[in-house]
């Protein structure tokens, strides 16, 4: 884990600073149980309550199954973000997939092309405090969430 | 390959899921309980997830997929011990797991189990169901 100090700005123009980063790789379905053990202790370090951990971890656990299910895998990104007096976790989650052709009904509950519930990319939405998607088809789909320590 | 063991006592069938499943293993676990409710006559399954600290909408739908198996089978199955943060967050994902018995903790998950089975069949005992978080009887 390399540290380092990167700004970067959100949507909101808030200057968010990276206080850690760490990368996982996924290529099988048994990678899953480390990573979110591995998301679980940086949430522990900056001190998340359980509700907000579970809620983070489960919406890692939606969308790294997305990445499995439609793209075979993928890399994520895990970083320790704060923003003026609130810290945070930041995942992102990159695959290089089939993307996604409709974003917005993708993003409806109910909705799949596979065989599941269709509450993962929504439901992973309501668990996060924040939550960007791009995808473009062909090439791959970039998911990025933040759950704030106390939001 | 790891084995999520499955106990019988008496008419009864016991499942502690004492680690974090990953999907292949919660499929094993579907299949082999709703065979076992087959090959051992169970008439209840009480399953304890006190030790499971995330559950998200694949491991939901195993769980609302294994009462409505078990249910066809003539079979009851009860859901023990959930964690208060993951209730919160699976009615957050959408998952109200509307169909599944659930009690708080084993003790009283099985005289559910015992309840229920009473009630269908002979004579029943006791009727204190009201105690039980019994999200079934609300629909």
């Amino acid at each position: 884990m390399e540290k380092s100090r990167i700004t970067t700005t959100t949507n909101s123009m808030t200057i968010l600073t990276v206080l850690n980063r760490d990368n996982f790789k996924i290529e099988r379905e048994q990678d899953v149980v480390p990573f979110r053990n591995r998301v679980k202790e940086h949430a522990v370090k900056i001190g998340m309550g359980l509700v907000n951990q579970t809620k983070l971890i489960t919406a890692a656990s939606e969308l790294v199954r997305n990445m499995l299910r439609y793209a075979n895998g993928g890399e994520i990104l895990i970083e320790v973000v704060s923003k003026i007096r609130e810290n945070g976790i930041r995942l992102t989650f990159t695959d290089k997939g089939p993307g996604i052709e409709n974003v917005e009904t993708a993003m409806k509950d109910g909705f799949s092309t596979g065989k599941s519930l269709g509450l993962g990319l929504p439901g992973a939405k309501r668990l996060s405090s924040e939550f960007t998607i791009n995808s473009v088809v062909g090439k791959g789909t970039v998911v990025t969430i933040i759950k704030w320590k106390n939001g | 390959m790891e084995k999520i063991p499955i106990l019988k006592m008496g008419q009864f069938l016991l499942v502690t899921i004492q680690v974090d499943l990953y999907d292949r293993l919660a499929l094993n676990l579907e299949s082999d309980l709703v065979q076992m409710v087959s090959t051992t006559e169970a008439r209840g399954v009480l399953i304890d997830i006190s030790a499971v600290s995330i559950v998200d909408s694949f491991m939901g739908r195993i769980i609302g997929n294994i009462a409505s198996m078990s249910k066809i089978m003539d079979a009851v199955t009860v859901v023990v011990g959930m964690q208060p943060a993951v209730a919160i967050t699976l009615i957050e994902l959408g998952l109200p797991l509307s169909g599944v018995h659930t009690a708080l903790n084993v003790e009283k998950g099985m005289e559910l189990l015992k309840n229920k089975i009473l009630v269908n069949g002979e004579v029943p005992d006791y009727d204190d169901d009201e105690q039980y978080d019994d999200l079934d009887s609300t629909q």
